[in-house]
């Protein structure tokens, strides 16, 4: 189906979530958007009336409204906000949708851009892989290092110069060379789990999906890996791609066979908050409709299901002081993980578990870093704000390690981390270190 | 043209003017309002202020000043063809001055921002509206805003020493000062605390702050009777205790905050109260004490005292999320703040419930009943015009209630135009007549906020 014919996405929205909005100004405080500019169309409650008003015919889809929609980061700290319990989630993807659908934003780097990342590569794992495999190959090569060292990007067209510092280090082995497709406990498996492996944390932080199948196998899961798993599609829904979005639903759905397993695991908060609502996504196909709703109620962050299992906590080392534990760490708050599922003090407690490890609280650890999906490729100039407001609090933390859940936000705060004034800092998600804990404590 | 001449005095990026700006700014947190400005002009200092004014009255303009627009009388609904002045931008705190109690801010500084900043010199900055994390102190000041701190700490009026305003001509005005006691002419000051935008437009503020107090307790209490919990309050009061939270949930709203947040209360319970006291420690523990017997002596099913802050807090959480719970429930919700003299509080709880029924309209009714300021809150429709019609007339029925009771249509959110035509029914013909003497004076041209209060 041709987007233009397509039907108005906001206009076949249950009215009712948009009046939901009793325009009460609470969410305005929490915005980034509005913080940074103090301009009611940045803030949630103005956009929501944009929207509001392009469902009445009282606007039509304009420029500004695709700017509005471009510029908000998506980091739902407004629901967490919001006292009447606005969907502001739903209301994003569909205003974003209504954008593309009408055109208005069409410049032709952002199609390209779009094409290759949101049609080609994460609807299509082995391409994604390919890349993936170039891209180490350009850094283990020392192909980059040529470029950056004799300021070869110079050349190359603003855009890609502004990209090229965010490429992420590719790891050597992708997560299905160090997972098994399945994988099973010492003793008899207590639960079965499906494991998600994302689509960058594939490839990117493929150590981490390993330290998430150990956490797992050390708390008595059998561990179900599918080879056939597609990218969660949260890309495509918060890009205004509702169909494939959907088609990616139906294919995971497929791959792990929910109806299996007791709970399916996420360790990326971005895609878990998308992974949680297929049922939503899926609600007017029958033939998946109900697999859905059983997908939903199994979905599980992975800070959330080690709670909920009430984990095993790690011994301290055998041998004293020998390797003391992390020290002093922070945490900063994945935007999908504390408003986008509600999961803030789960990763607290898995982190005071952990022995030799010291939590700072970071002040405004809930607000976004800037690295929001690809807001750090589309918006540079206000992600890099947020990323400075950031890296501050942390500086100020004094903390040796920085932990956070989301593959974004690990990517953004170490090209942060790397370009300050203290660059050794590392980021590390708080499964790996629960599973360096378990290791140590076997020594 | 007049478009023109704001881009020249406040610059071309403070002039909005484009359909979607407009848009965004032609509601504010009140139910059911719209109306489109000509333009928004985001001010950056009270010369912008004065000149936007001063261009205004010559080409008789309406201005409708606006803050955060989260009044919920429509205060800052734009009139059509009016400016928007918006004073978010003038957000700095000019002066904390911890030897006077005092600090001085510009007119967009944020409630909370000014209740940090007093905190951090260990002062206590009271007036506690419940939008305060986003409200602007300009707007707390013109439509002198309450909270839950009323019965002990007053309201923004107790706390306003001096302002600056910009008079309707342009004119620049400073009254009052620092000193606690200042008798020099009439308080002009006091003029436009509660002007509601249609006398001047204030662009500083001096605050009064005072010692933050060293402990807090919280208590809950419950009850099968209404009645029992107004008695309760009458009771604390005569005996010389000033709690400095009395906040009262009925029914409609427990359950309401049962079926949101699930946090236990009893669904059988025709009142929950939450008290609190604050002062030195010894004070406070006596005062507790007293207090829990007070509440069981009258009737309380159950009295729950805190051990600590975290357990403050859970008992708090009933009355935190009842808003939130009500807003939840239905696409339209409208608060309202009739008050009346504590001392006919659990009368007009009962009314507002036999109203209810009457309409069959789902009202819940929470608020501060250690000053009778009762928030029912009509849980409804836009869409629905019969519902709606239904909802207006519940409405005159209440507020005529309240004032037989010796009440007031409004206790914090201001007249605006939602409560516009019940002014007159309290006022009376004198009072009417001396408002629109003095609007006359002060703004000849009534290009202020025209078509508000009255």
């Amino acid at each position: 189906m041709s987007p233009a014919t397509q039907a108005s996405y906001l206009k076949g929205l249950d009215y009712s979530v948009l009046q939901q909005c009793m325009h009460c100004g609470m969410c305005l405080p929490t915005c980034p958007t509005y913080d940074a500019t103090l301009m009611e169309r940045s803030s949630p409650r103005g956009r929501i009336a944009l929207m509001r008003a392009l469902a009445d015919d009282r606007l039509g889809v304009s420029r500004e409204f695709a700017k509005e929609m471009s510029f908000c980061l998506g980091c739902l700290a407004c629901m967490t906000a919001c006292p009447a319990g606005v969907n502001y989630a739903e209301l994003f993807e569909m205003g974003r949708a209504e954008v593309e659908r009408t055109k208005v934003s069409d410049a032709l780097f952002r199609r390209l851009i779009r094409w290759t990342l949101i049609e080609m590569a994460f609807c299509h794992p082995p391409l994604l892989r390919l890349i993936g495999r170039l891209m180490w190959l350009y850094q283990v090569t020392g192909l980059q290092w040529v470029v950056r060292q004799f300021g070869l990007m110079a050349l190359a067209p603003k855009r890609f110069r502004e990209l090229e510092p965010l490429t992420p280090k590719v790891q050597a082995k992708f997560s299905f060379d160090l997972i098994r497709e399945t994988e099973r406990p010492q003793g008899p498996p207590k639960r079965r789990v499906g494991m998600i492996t994302g689509c960058v944390a594939d490839f990117v932080f493929s150590h981490v999906n390993r330290d998430t199948v150990d956490v797992l196998l050390e708390n008595g899961c059998e561990v179900f890996t599918p080879r056939g798993q597609a990218c969660c599609g949260s890309l495509h829904g918060h890009n205004g791609e509702w169909e494939m979005a959907k088609r990616l639903a139906r294919r995971n759905i497929d791959a792990f066979a929910p109806e299996k397993l007791d709970a399916i695991i996420i360790n990326a908060a971005g895609c878990g908050s998308h992974l949680k609502h297929y049922a939503h996504l899926l609600h007017d196909d029958p033939q998946y409709r109900a697999r859905a709703e059983d997908w939903d109620r199994k979905a599980r962050d992975i800070h959330e299901f080690l709670v909920e299992i009430d984990f095993k906590k790690p011994a301290p080392p055998a041998s004293c002081c020998a390797n003391g534990g992390p020290g002093r760490v922070t945490y900063h708050e994945a935007c999908h993980l504390c408003h986008g599922q509600k999961i803030t003090q789960q990763p607290r407690q898995i982190l005071r578990a952990i022995p030799g490890l010291e939590l700072v609280e970071l002040n405004e650890s809930t607000w976004c870093c800037g690295s929001a999906g690809v807001y750090n490729i589309t918006q540079p100039e206000m992600s890099g704000k947020l990323l400075k407001r950031k890296l501050g609090h942390i500086d100020r933390t004094g903390a040796e390690t920085v932990v956070t859940s989301n593959p974004g936000c690990t990517i953004q705060l170490e090209t942060g981390i790397a370009a300050s004034a203290h660059p050794g800092r590392p980021v590390v998600h708080p499964i790996s270190l629960l599973a360096q804990a378990y290791r140590r404590a076997r020594l | 043209m007049a478009i023109e001449e704001l881009k020249r005095i406040v610059g071309d990026a403070n002039v909005l003017t484009k359909d979607e700006e407009l848009t965004v700014y032609s509601y504010d947190g009140t139910a059911m309002l719209n109306e489109r400005p000509l333009c928004v002009v985001m001010v950056e200092s009270t010369e912008h202020v004065a000149a936007v004014l001063r261009m205004a009255n010559q080409r008789k303009i309406a201005v409708v000043p606006r803050g955060s627009g989260t009044g919920l009388s429509g205060g800052s609904i734009p009139s059509k063809g009016s400016i928007v002045l918006c004073t978010v931008k003038m957000n700095r705190i000019l002066e904390v001055d911890a030897r006077n109690l005092t600090m001085r801010v510009e007119c967009g500084t944020l409630t909370q921002a000014i209740s940090d900043a007093a905190e951090k010199a260990g002062l206590f900055y009271p007036p506690d509206p419940g939008s305060m994390k986003i409200s602007t102190i300009g707007g707390n000041v013109a439509y002198n805003s309450g909270g839950l701190r009323g019965l002990k700490y007053g309201i923004t009026r107790n706390y306003v020493m001096g302002l600056k305003v910009v008079l309707a001509d342009g004119t620049v005005l400073d009254t009052g000062n620092k000193c606690v006691k200042d008798v020099a002419g009439y308080t002009m000051k006091d003029l436009f605390v509660g002007s509601e935008g249609t006398l001047g437009i204030i662009t500083e503020v001096l605050l009064r702050l005072i010692p933050k107090p060293r402990a807090k307790k919280t208590l809950l209490a419950t009850y099968g009777k209404m009645t029992d919990a107004a008695e309760t309050v009458s009771a604390i009061i005569a005996a010389k205790i000033i709690p400095c939270t009395l906040e009262f949930l009925d029914s409609v709203t427990i359950n309401c905050v049962e079926d949101y947040a699930k946090i236990g209360l009893p669904r059988d319970a025709e009142a929950i109260l939450l008290m609190e006291t604050d002062g030195h420690p010894a004070v406070v523990e006596e005062e507790a004490a007293a207090m829990a017997d007070i509440a069981r002596k009258n009737g309380a099913r159950d009295v729950r005292i805190a051990a600590d802050a975290i357990e403050s807090a859970t008992l708090a959480a009933a009355r935190r999320t009842a808003f939130s719970a009500l807003a939840r429930i239905a696409p339209t919700v409208i608060l309202e703040d009739a008050t009346v003299p504590r001392s006919e509080l659990a009368k007009m709880v009962a009314f507002i419930q036999s109203i209810s029924k009457k309409y069959g309209l789902k009202i819940g009714t929470f608020g501060h009943m250690g000053d009778g300021n009762l928030h029912p809150t009509f849980l409804t429709n836009e869409r629905n015009k019969e519902e709606i019609h239904k909802v207006e007339g519940a409405m005159k029925e209440i507020f005529d209630y309240a004032i037989d009771l010796g009440g007031t249509i409004t206790g914090e959110h201001g007249v605006g135009v939602a409560k516009k035509p019940f002014l007159p029914g309290q006022l009376g013909e004198a009072s009417i007549g001396l408002h629109k003497r003095v609007k006359a004076a002060l703004d000849p041209n009534g290009i202020l906020n025209p078509g508000k209060m009255f």
